[in-house]
């Protein structure tokens, strides 16, 4: 989350929400958590554990490449 | 009668400390629904209030999403507890759940970037990140260990 709150900070673009998956099982089974920290961007790009900043920033620019 | 607070008095002297970093004021918006989550509701709304005493540059609003709507809508808050960290502007940080363990330390981090507004990351990562032409929907789940 730490990344995540930054870059919300950074760019007016970026909403972060940190989700604590044992309060929220529903969506935990949706986004289907298996390990934690877990990432999802625009529900379209997704991993799990801690990334360095700049793997992070490929995922976000990931998430909004064209297809 | 006042609840036994959560906060021990090391986690208050480690935020207080932290708090130092602080230079302009954040606005914590709490999401609360009794029927929903009761206990949990009020353990956040709890754990937000002992957190905002630590600094004057700290403000709380609780809003029920049931019962105000027209403040709670524009956060797009659809989940209780839940809170929103506001500085300068609405920066789009939401904790979903009461933050715990290692999210606690996320949200204190969240208040102080949200007051200085200086994330902590590269030039390059800021460059990119301004120039998005689409929305970035970020979700971090975790756990409270």
């Amino acid at each position: 989350m730490r990344l995540a709150q930054h870059m919300a900070v950074a760019s007016e673009r970026v909403r972060a929400t940190a989700i604590e998956a044992t309060e929220f099982p529903e969506l935990s089974r949706a986004y289907q958590v298996m390990g934690v920290p877990k990432v999802v961007i625009n529900d379209r790009v997704q991993f799990e554990g801690a990334v360095p900043e700049q793997d992070f920033l490929g995922a976000v620019l990931q998430a909004v490449a064209p297809a | 009668m006042n609840a036994m607070a959560i906060l021990t008095e090391r986690d208050r002297t480690a935020v207080c400390k932290e708090f130092e970093k602080l230079t302009g004021p954040v606005k914590l918006v709490v999401f609360s629904q009794e029927l929903v989550a009761g206990d949990l509701c009020r353990q956040n709304e709890q754990l937000v209030r002992e957190v905002a005493t630590l600094s004057d540059k700290l403000t709380v609003e609780v809003l029920n999403p049931a019962i105000d709507r027209e403040r709670a809508e524009p956060y797009r808050v659809d989940q209780v507890p839940a809170i929103a960290v506001e500085g300068a502007r609405a920066y789009g940080i939401r904790f979903y759940g009461i933050p715990s363990g290692y999210e606690f330390s996320n949200l204190i981090d969240s208040i102080i970037v949200a007051s200085t507004g200086e994330p902590a990351l590269s030039e390059e990562t800021k460059a990119s990140l301004q120039a998005l032409a689409e929305d970035v929907d970020i979700k971090v789940f975790s756990t409270p260990t």
